[in-house]
Protein backbone atom coordinates (compact mmCIF):
# COMPACT_ATOMS: atom_id res chain seq x y z
CA UNK A 1 0.00 0.00 0.00
CA UNK A 2 1.76 2.99 -1.10
CA UNK A 3 1.61 5.84 1.73
CA UNK A 4 -0.69 9.01 1.12
CA UNK A 5 2.10 11.51 1.26
CA UNK A 6 3.96 9.64 -1.25
CA UNK A 7 0.72 9.92 -3.55
CA UNK A 8 0.77 13.60 -2.81
CA UNK A 9 3.98 14.00 -3.72
CA UNK A 10 4.13 12.24 -7.23
CA UNK A 11 1.09 13.79 -8.25
CA UNK A 12 2.67 17.03 -7.55
CA UNK A 13 5.69 16.03 -9.55
CA UNK A 14 4.13 14.92 -12.32
CA UNK A 15 2.18 17.81 -12.24
CA UNK A 16 5.43 19.98 -12.49
CA UNK A 17 6.97 18.48 -14.91
CA UNK A 18 3.95 19.15 -17.52
CA UNK A 19 4.08 22.65 -16.41
CA UNK A 20 7.75 22.85 -17.38
CA UNK A 21 7.66 21.00 -20.26
CA UNK A 22 4.68 23.68 -21.46
CA UNK A 23 7.13 26.70 -20.12
CA UNK A 24 10.22 24.55 -22.76
CA UNK A 25 7.74 25.04 -25.59
CA UNK A 26 6.81 28.21 -24.92
CA UNK A 27 10.48 29.31 -24.57
CA UNK A 28 11.49 28.02 -27.60
CA UNK A 29 8.47 29.20 -29.76
CA UNK A 30 9.50 32.76 -28.10
CA UNK A 31 13.60 32.19 -28.94
CA UNK A 32 12.33 31.20 -32.83
CA UNK A 33 10.15 34.23 -32.96
CA UNK A 34 12.60 36.77 -31.93
CA UNK A 35 15.75 35.07 -34.09
CA UNK A 36 13.16 35.71 -36.85
CA UNK A 37 12.30 39.10 -36.33
CA UNK A 38 16.10 39.77 -35.32
CA UNK A 39 17.25 38.80 -38.92
CA UNK A 40 14.63 41.50 -40.65
CA UNK A 41 14.89 44.24 -37.82
CA UNK A 42 18.92 43.77 -37.39
CA UNK A 43 20.70 46.98 -37.91
CA UNK A 44 17.86 48.63 -39.70
CA UNK A 45 17.62 52.18 -37.82
CA UNK A 46 19.95 54.18 -36.74
CA UNK A 47 20.26 55.45 -33.33
CA UNK A 48 18.48 58.58 -32.93
CA UNK A 49 21.68 60.30 -31.64
CA UNK A 50 23.40 58.99 -34.57
CA UNK A 51 24.25 61.88 -36.48
CA UNK A 52 23.15 62.25 -40.16
CA UNK A 53 25.66 61.26 -43.01
CA UNK A 54 25.75 62.21 -46.59
CA UNK A 55 24.68 59.75 -49.29
CA UNK A 56 24.02 59.36 -52.74
CA UNK A 57 21.14 57.76 -54.16
CA UNK A 58 21.34 57.11 -58.23
CA UNK A 59 17.64 57.80 -58.93
CA UNK A 60 15.87 56.36 -62.23
CA UNK A 61 14.06 58.08 -64.63
CA UNK A 62 11.78 56.88 -66.80
CA UNK A 63 11.33 59.03 -69.09
CA UNK A 64 14.82 59.80 -70.43
CA UNK A 65 15.69 56.25 -69.10
CA UNK A 66 19.13 57.68 -66.87
CA UNK A 67 19.78 57.73 -63.60
CA UNK A 68 20.62 61.06 -61.67
CA UNK A 69 22.86 61.38 -58.29
CA UNK A 70 20.71 62.87 -55.66
CA UNK A 71 22.03 63.54 -52.33
CA UNK A 72 20.61 63.47 -48.78
CA UNK A 73 21.64 63.11 -45.23
CA UNK A 74 20.25 61.12 -42.50
CA UNK A 75 21.30 58.43 -39.60
CA UNK A 76 23.01 55.23 -40.67
CA UNK A 77 24.02 52.60 -39.18
CA UNK A 78 27.79 51.67 -38.57
CA UNK A 79 27.71 47.69 -39.44
CA UNK A 80 28.32 48.04 -43.24
CA UNK A 81 25.71 45.37 -44.36
CA UNK A 82 22.98 47.06 -42.62
CA UNK A 83 24.18 49.98 -43.93
CA UNK A 84 23.66 49.25 -47.75
CA UNK A 85 20.42 47.90 -46.42
CA UNK A 86 19.43 51.13 -45.02
CA UNK A 87 20.41 53.00 -48.06
CA UNK A 88 18.76 50.51 -50.39
CA UNK A 89 15.61 50.52 -48.52
CA UNK A 90 15.51 54.47 -48.46
CA UNK A 91 15.91 54.47 -51.91
CA UNK A 92 13.44 51.99 -52.48
CA UNK A 93 10.90 54.01 -50.45
CA UNK A 94 11.69 57.17 -52.78
CA UNK A 95 10.22 55.60 -55.28
CA UNK A 96 7.16 54.75 -53.92
CA UNK A 97 6.46 58.59 -53.46
CA UNK A 98 3.51 60.01 -55.86
CA UNK A 99 6.17 62.37 -57.68
CA UNK A 100 8.62 59.73 -58.60
CA UNK A 101 10.19 59.38 -62.33
CA UNK A 102 9.69 55.72 -61.66
CA UNK A 103 7.07 54.74 -59.87
CA UNK A 104 7.21 51.50 -58.03
CA UNK A 105 4.40 49.71 -54.97
CA UNK A 106 4.34 51.20 -51.83
CA UNK A 107 6.90 48.35 -49.95
CA UNK A 108 8.03 48.04 -46.14
CA UNK A 109 11.76 47.44 -46.20
CA UNK A 110 11.67 45.71 -49.79
CA UNK A 111 15.52 44.94 -49.46
CA UNK A 112 15.54 41.57 -46.81
CA UNK A 113 19.27 41.70 -46.37
CA UNK A 114 22.30 42.84 -47.78
CA UNK A 115 25.68 40.47 -47.47
CA UNK A 116 28.87 41.76 -48.49
CA UNK A 117 32.09 39.73 -49.37
CA UNK A 118 35.22 40.08 -50.54
CA UNK A 119 36.21 39.03 -53.90
CA UNK A 120 38.04 36.29 -54.16
CA UNK A 121 40.25 37.30 -57.28
CA UNK A 122 40.89 40.78 -56.66
CA UNK A 123 40.07 42.58 -59.71
CA UNK A 124 43.54 44.54 -60.94
CA UNK A 125 41.24 47.89 -62.16
CA UNK A 126 37.63 48.58 -61.95
CA UNK A 127 35.83 46.76 -64.70
CA UNK A 128 34.41 49.36 -67.09
CA UNK A 129 31.80 47.19 -69.17
CA UNK A 130 30.33 43.37 -68.52
CA UNK A 131 33.20 41.17 -70.37
CA UNK A 132 31.87 39.26 -73.11
CA UNK A 133 35.00 36.91 -71.90
CA UNK A 134 34.96 33.66 -69.71
CA UNK A 135 36.40 34.63 -65.88
CA UNK A 136 39.86 34.68 -66.30
CA UNK A 137 41.96 33.08 -63.33
CA UNK A 138 45.10 34.90 -62.07
CA UNK A 139 47.89 34.05 -59.96
CA UNK A 140 48.62 36.59 -57.80
CA UNK A 141 52.17 36.57 -56.21
CA UNK A 142 51.33 39.01 -52.64
CA UNK A 143 47.58 39.01 -52.70
CA UNK A 144 45.84 42.05 -51.19
CA UNK A 145 44.33 41.79 -47.86
CA UNK A 146 40.69 40.98 -47.91
CA UNK A 147 40.02 44.72 -46.22
CA UNK A 148 41.30 46.04 -49.08
CA UNK A 149 39.45 44.03 -51.88
CA UNK A 150 36.86 44.74 -53.83
CA UNK A 151 33.66 43.43 -52.79
CA UNK A 152 30.76 41.50 -53.70
CA UNK A 153 27.04 42.58 -52.68
CA UNK A 154 24.41 40.04 -52.51
CA UNK A 155 21.12 41.98 -52.54
CA UNK A 156 18.06 40.04 -51.19
CA UNK A 157 14.79 41.30 -52.10
CA UNK A 158 11.70 40.32 -50.58
CA UNK A 159 9.26 38.35 -52.73
CA UNK A 160 6.47 40.65 -52.68
CA UNK A 161 8.56 43.28 -53.68
CA UNK A 162 9.79 41.73 -56.92
CA UNK A 163 5.91 39.87 -57.35
CA UNK A 164 4.28 43.93 -57.71
CA UNK A 165 7.24 44.91 -59.29
CA UNK A 166 5.84 46.60 -62.52
CA UNK A 167 6.39 44.19 -65.12
CA UNK A 168 8.89 45.72 -68.27
CA UNK A 169 12.44 45.58 -69.32
CA UNK A 170 13.35 49.65 -68.74
CA UNK A 171 11.94 49.67 -65.28
CA UNK A 172 13.16 46.79 -64.28
CA UNK A 173 16.30 47.36 -65.40
CA UNK A 174 16.45 50.52 -64.04
CA UNK A 175 15.15 49.19 -60.72
CA UNK A 176 18.53 46.83 -60.98
CA UNK A 177 20.49 49.80 -62.28
CA UNK A 178 19.73 52.00 -59.55
CA UNK A 179 20.26 49.59 -57.02
CA UNK A 180 23.96 48.55 -58.65
CA UNK A 181 24.76 52.30 -58.69
CA UNK A 182 23.83 53.44 -55.68
CA UNK A 183 26.04 50.49 -53.98
CA UNK A 184 28.72 51.72 -55.78
CA UNK A 185 28.23 55.67 -54.99
CA UNK A 186 27.68 54.85 -51.30
CA UNK A 187 30.33 51.72 -50.64
CA UNK A 188 32.97 52.44 -53.24
CA UNK A 189 34.52 49.09 -52.69
CA UNK A 190 31.32 46.87 -54.07
CA UNK A 191 32.17 45.88 -57.55
CA UNK A 192 29.78 43.63 -58.33
CA UNK A 193 26.37 42.97 -57.29
CA UNK A 194 24.32 39.55 -56.95
CA UNK A 195 20.35 39.40 -56.73
CA UNK A 196 18.59 37.09 -54.46
CA UNK A 197 14.50 36.90 -54.50
CA UNK A 198 13.18 35.96 -50.86
CA UNK A 199 16.78 34.30 -49.96
CA UNK A 200 16.64 31.64 -53.55
CA UNK A 201 18.04 32.79 -57.04
CA UNK A 202 15.02 33.75 -59.39
CA UNK A 203 15.41 34.54 -63.32
CA UNK A 204 13.88 37.96 -63.46
CA UNK A 205 12.73 40.78 -61.43
CA UNK A 206 9.46 40.06 -62.57
CA UNK A 207 9.62 38.50 -66.04
CA UNK A 208 12.62 40.75 -67.75
CA UNK A 209 15.68 41.67 -65.75
CA UNK A 210 17.66 38.97 -65.71
CA UNK A 211 18.65 38.52 -61.79
CA UNK A 212 20.81 35.38 -62.76
CA UNK A 213 24.10 37.42 -63.60
CA UNK A 214 26.32 39.38 -61.95
CA UNK A 215 26.54 43.25 -62.30
CA UNK A 216 29.63 45.40 -62.48
CA UNK A 217 28.55 48.37 -60.42
CA UNK A 218 30.66 50.52 -62.39
CA UNK A 219 29.03 49.19 -65.51
CA UNK A 220 25.81 49.60 -64.35
CA UNK A 221 26.28 53.94 -64.50
CA UNK A 222 27.28 53.77 -67.83
CA UNK A 223 24.75 51.79 -69.20
CA UNK A 224 22.05 53.93 -67.68
CA UNK A 225 23.68 57.08 -68.58
CA UNK A 226 23.94 58.29 -65.55
CA UNK A 227 24.23 62.35 -64.88
CA UNK A 228 25.85 63.98 -61.73
CA UNK B 1 28.43 25.52 -74.61
CA UNK B 2 29.51 27.11 -77.78
CA UNK B 3 27.98 28.68 -80.86
CA UNK B 4 29.68 28.10 -84.63
CA UNK B 5 28.85 31.25 -86.02
CA UNK B 6 26.55 31.16 -89.75
CA UNK B 7 29.32 32.04 -92.49
CA UNK B 8 26.89 34.18 -94.66
CA UNK B 9 26.08 33.66 -98.34
CA UNK B 10 27.48 35.27 -101.12
CA UNK B 11 23.94 37.19 -102.23
CA UNK B 12 20.94 36.53 -100.58
CA UNK B 13 17.60 37.96 -99.26
CA UNK B 14 17.72 40.52 -96.28
CA UNK B 15 16.87 38.33 -93.71
CA UNK B 16 14.56 39.68 -90.28
CA UNK B 17 14.13 37.84 -86.94
CA UNK B 18 10.92 38.66 -85.21
CA UNK B 19 11.14 37.72 -81.40
CA UNK B 20 7.96 37.73 -80.17
CA UNK B 21 8.90 38.02 -76.18
CA UNK B 22 6.71 35.35 -73.37
CA UNK B 23 4.54 33.05 -74.50
CA UNK B 24 2.65 30.01 -73.22
CA UNK B 25 2.84 29.71 -69.24
CA UNK B 26 5.09 33.04 -69.80
CA UNK B 27 2.28 35.37 -69.57
CA UNK B 28 4.62 38.60 -68.93
CA UNK B 29 3.00 41.89 -67.82
CA UNK B 30 -0.31 42.09 -67.45
CA UNK B 31 -1.81 45.10 -70.05
CA UNK B 32 -5.10 47.23 -68.91
CA UNK B 33 -6.41 48.06 -72.24
CA UNK B 34 -9.13 50.26 -73.30
CA UNK B 35 -10.14 47.73 -75.97
CA UNK B 36 -9.16 44.27 -76.82
CA UNK B 37 -5.38 43.55 -78.46
CA UNK B 38 -6.69 44.01 -81.64
CA UNK B 39 -7.17 47.50 -80.49
CA UNK B 40 -10.92 47.62 -81.29
CA UNK B 41 -12.61 49.83 -78.75
CA UNK B 42 -15.67 47.39 -78.45
CA UNK B 43 -19.11 47.90 -77.80
CA UNK B 44 -18.37 50.37 -74.62
CA UNK B 45 -21.48 52.64 -74.61
CA UNK B 46 -23.88 49.61 -75.01
CA UNK B 47 -22.17 48.33 -71.91
CA UNK B 48 -22.04 51.50 -69.92
CA UNK B 49 -25.75 51.21 -70.31
CA UNK B 50 -26.31 48.51 -68.84
CA UNK B 51 -26.44 47.57 -65.49
CA UNK B 52 -24.23 45.68 -64.18
CA UNK B 53 -24.05 42.98 -60.59
CA UNK B 54 -20.46 43.07 -59.37
CA UNK B 55 -19.19 39.68 -60.64
CA UNK B 56 -20.32 40.83 -64.12
CA UNK B 57 -17.81 44.13 -63.38
CA UNK B 58 -15.11 41.88 -62.60
CA UNK B 59 -15.58 39.56 -65.88
CA UNK B 60 -15.52 43.15 -67.78
CA UNK B 61 -12.21 44.27 -65.96
CA UNK B 62 -10.71 41.15 -66.75
CA UNK B 63 -12.09 41.60 -70.20
CA UNK B 64 -10.15 44.67 -70.68
CA UNK B 65 -7.14 43.30 -69.62
CA UNK B 66 -4.33 42.14 -72.49
CA UNK B 67 -1.61 39.84 -71.18
CA UNK B 68 1.88 41.10 -73.16
CA UNK B 69 2.50 37.92 -74.54
CA UNK B 70 -0.88 38.59 -76.76
CA UNK B 71 0.35 42.26 -77.84
CA UNK B 72 4.04 40.76 -78.65
CA UNK B 73 2.51 38.09 -80.80
CA UNK B 74 -0.09 40.27 -82.28
CA UNK B 75 3.05 42.96 -83.20
CA UNK B 76 5.15 40.26 -84.70
CA UNK B 77 2.26 39.31 -86.85
CA UNK B 78 1.17 43.35 -87.83
CA UNK B 79 5.33 43.75 -87.89
CA UNK B 80 5.74 40.63 -90.52
CA UNK B 81 2.90 41.96 -92.69
CA UNK B 82 4.71 45.26 -93.03
CA UNK B 83 8.03 44.22 -93.36
CA UNK B 84 6.75 41.64 -96.11
CA UNK B 85 5.47 43.61 -97.79
CA UNK B 86 9.19 45.66 -97.92
CA UNK B 87 10.57 42.92 -99.56
CA UNK B 88 12.08 41.58 -96.38
CA UNK B 89 12.19 37.96 -95.11
CA UNK B 90 10.49 37.53 -91.99
CA UNK B 91 11.58 34.58 -89.81
CA UNK B 92 9.06 34.77 -86.47
CA UNK B 93 10.63 32.67 -83.38
CA UNK B 94 6.69 31.85 -82.44
CA UNK B 95 3.47 31.79 -84.22
CA UNK B 96 0.64 31.25 -81.73
CA UNK B 97 0.74 31.41 -78.04
CA UNK B 98 3.64 28.80 -77.07
CA UNK B 99 5.96 29.15 -74.01
CA UNK B 100 9.69 29.04 -76.50
CA UNK B 101 12.72 29.04 -74.10
CA UNK B 102 15.62 31.70 -74.51
CA UNK B 103 17.50 29.29 -76.41
CA UNK B 104 15.06 28.45 -78.77
CA UNK B 105 14.98 32.16 -79.63
CA UNK B 106 18.58 32.35 -80.17
CA UNK B 107 18.69 29.16 -82.02
CA UNK B 108 16.13 29.98 -84.73
CA UNK B 109 17.65 33.81 -85.28
CA UNK B 110 21.20 31.94 -85.74
CA UNK B 111 19.85 29.44 -87.95
CA UNK B 112 18.28 31.78 -90.12
CA UNK B 113 21.37 34.00 -91.01
CA UNK B 114 19.45 37.16 -90.24
CA UNK B 115 20.43 40.57 -90.89
CA UNK B 116 18.49 42.17 -88.05
CA UNK B 117 16.88 40.73 -84.82
CA UNK B 118 13.69 42.52 -82.84
CA UNK B 119 12.65 41.23 -79.25
CA UNK B 120 9.24 42.85 -78.97
CA UNK B 121 8.00 43.79 -75.34
CA UNK B 122 5.09 45.18 -74.57
CA UNK B 123 4.69 47.33 -70.87
CA UNK B 124 2.92 49.74 -68.47
CA UNK B 125 5.47 51.42 -66.87
CA UNK B 126 7.38 54.60 -68.55
CA UNK B 127 6.06 56.09 -72.02
CA UNK B 128 6.72 55.64 -75.73
CA UNK B 129 8.99 53.22 -77.17
CA UNK B 130 11.81 51.87 -75.47
CA UNK B 131 14.98 50.48 -77.27
CA UNK B 132 17.55 48.19 -75.53
CA UNK B 133 20.98 46.89 -76.94
CA UNK B 134 22.72 43.89 -74.84
CA UNK B 135 24.92 45.28 -72.06
CA UNK B 136 28.01 42.86 -73.18
CA UNK B 137 31.29 44.52 -74.28
CA UNK B 138 32.35 44.31 -78.18
CA UNK B 139 34.68 41.37 -78.76
CA UNK B 140 36.19 40.30 -81.81
CA UNK B 141 33.63 37.84 -83.59
CA UNK B 142 35.58 34.88 -83.86
CA UNK B 143 34.60 31.28 -85.22
CA UNK B 144 33.69 29.64 -81.98
CA UNK B 145 32.10 32.10 -79.42
CA UNK B 146 30.61 30.81 -75.67
CA UNK B 147 26.82 30.45 -76.28
CA UNK B 148 26.07 32.94 -73.36
CA UNK B 149 27.92 35.91 -75.40
CA UNK B 150 27.99 35.27 -78.66
CA UNK B 151 26.22 38.91 -79.19
CA UNK B 152 29.17 39.99 -78.08
CA UNK B 153 30.76 40.25 -81.43
CA UNK B 154 27.72 42.21 -82.83
CA UNK B 155 27.15 44.70 -80.16
CA UNK B 156 28.65 47.41 -82.43
CA UNK B 157 26.65 46.65 -85.01
CA UNK B 158 23.26 46.25 -82.63
CA UNK B 159 23.79 49.80 -81.45
CA UNK B 160 23.95 50.97 -84.97
CA UNK B 161 20.47 49.04 -85.74
CA UNK B 162 19.30 51.00 -82.71
CA UNK B 163 20.11 54.28 -83.80
CA UNK B 164 18.80 53.75 -86.88
CA UNK B 165 15.36 52.67 -85.52
CA UNK B 166 15.73 55.66 -83.00
CA UNK B 167 15.94 58.17 -85.74
CA UNK B 168 13.04 56.65 -87.82
CA UNK B 169 10.67 56.51 -84.51
CA UNK B 170 11.33 60.08 -83.47
CA UNK B 171 11.00 61.20 -87.06
CA UNK B 172 7.27 59.70 -86.35
CA UNK B 173 6.13 62.92 -85.61
CA UNK B 174 7.01 64.76 -88.54
CA UNK B 175 4.73 64.65 -91.26
CA UNK B 176 2.92 61.44 -89.84
CA UNK B 177 -0.22 63.97 -89.16
CA UNK B 178 0.71 64.06 -85.66
CA UNK B 179 2.33 67.54 -84.23
CA UNK B 180 3.98 65.09 -81.36
CA UNK B 181 6.83 62.72 -81.13
CA UNK B 182 6.67 59.84 -79.42
CA UNK B 183 9.31 59.56 -76.70
CA UNK B 184 12.24 57.02 -77.48
CA UNK B 185 14.78 56.21 -75.03
CA UNK B 186 17.65 53.75 -75.41
CA UNK B 187 19.69 51.74 -73.17
CA UNK B 188 21.30 48.77 -72.74
CA UNK B 189 20.18 45.53 -70.83
CA UNK B 190 21.22 41.84 -70.14
CA UNK B 191 18.17 39.25 -72.27
CA UNK B 192 19.10 36.22 -72.41
CA UNK B 193 17.55 35.14 -75.67
CA UNK B 194 19.63 38.10 -76.88
CA UNK B 195 22.87 37.81 -75.76
CA UNK B 196 23.19 34.46 -77.54
CA UNK B 197 22.07 36.30 -81.08
CA UNK B 198 24.79 35.84 -83.50
CA UNK B 199 22.80 39.17 -85.87
CA UNK B 200 22.29 42.81 -85.02
CA UNK B 201 20.03 42.47 -82.16
CA UNK B 202 17.47 45.05 -80.23
CA UNK B 203 14.97 44.53 -77.86
CA UNK B 204 11.59 46.94 -79.05
CA UNK B 205 9.27 47.80 -75.69
CA UNK B 206 6.37 49.63 -76.46
CA UNK B 207 5.03 51.34 -73.75
CA UNK B 208 1.75 53.96 -73.50
CA UNK B 209 2.00 57.30 -75.01
CA UNK B 210 1.99 60.16 -72.20
CA UNK B 211 1.60 63.13 -74.96
CA UNK B 212 -1.22 61.85 -77.25
CA UNK B 213 -4.08 64.75 -79.11
CA UNK B 214 -4.57 66.60 -75.77
CA UNK B 215 -2.11 65.33 -73.49
CA UNK B 216 -4.00 62.46 -72.89
CA UNK B 217 -2.88 58.58 -72.51
CA UNK B 218 -2.81 56.61 -75.05
CA UNK B 219 -2.51 52.61 -74.27
CA UNK B 220 0.05 50.45 -76.12
CA UNK B 221 -3.24 48.38 -76.95
CA UNK B 222 -4.60 51.41 -79.04
CA UNK B 223 -4.14 49.64 -82.43
CA UNK B 224 -3.39 53.11 -84.45
CA UNK B 225 -0.49 54.22 -82.09
CA UNK B 226 1.00 50.16 -82.45
CA UNK B 227 0.36 50.77 -86.36
CA UNK B 228 2.22 54.03 -86.18
CA UNK B 229 5.39 52.47 -84.04
CA UNK B 230 5.81 49.53 -86.33
CA UNK B 231 5.73 51.52 -89.65
CA UNK B 232 8.05 53.38 -87.80
CA UNK B 233 10.15 50.06 -86.83
CA UNK B 234 10.12 48.94 -90.51
CA UNK B 235 10.82 52.37 -91.82
CA UNK B 236 14.37 52.06 -89.42
CA UNK B 237 14.66 48.39 -91.23
CA UNK B 238 14.57 50.02 -94.36
CA UNK B 239 16.93 52.31 -93.96
CA UNK B 240 19.39 49.82 -91.87
CA UNK B 241 18.88 47.38 -95.39
CA UNK B 242 20.00 50.92 -97.52
CA UNK B 243 23.44 51.04 -95.03
CA UNK B 244 23.81 47.24 -95.48
CA UNK B 245 24.37 48.08 -98.97
CA UNK B 246 20.85 46.38 -100.50
CA UNK B 247 18.19 47.98 -101.92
Amino acid sequence: MTPRYQKILFTVLFLTSVLMTAVLVRLREHAHDQLLQGITEQGTTAPAVAPPEPVTFMVADDGTSTLRAESMAFPLPVEPEARARAVLNRLLAQYASPQSQHPLPTETDPVEAVYLMAESDPAPGTPSDRSASEPATQIHSSPEPASRRNQIAIVDLTQSFAATHPSGLETETLTVLSICATLHANLPRVAEVRFLVGGQQQATLNGHADLTQTYLTAASAAASGAQP
Amino acid sequence: MLCVLPVPAQARRFVVVLDAAHGGADTGAVLSAAGTAGGQSGDRQALEKQTLDKQALEKQTLDKQTLEKEMTLAMSQQLRALLVARGFTVVETRENDQLVDADARAVAANRAHADACLTLHATEAGTGVHLFVSSLGQLQPTLLMPWKTVQAGWVQSSLKLSSALHASLTATGNGSGSDVEIPVTMGRTSLPAIDSMACPAVAVEVAPWHGGAGSEVVDVTDLDYRTRVLQAVAAGLLSWRSEAGQP
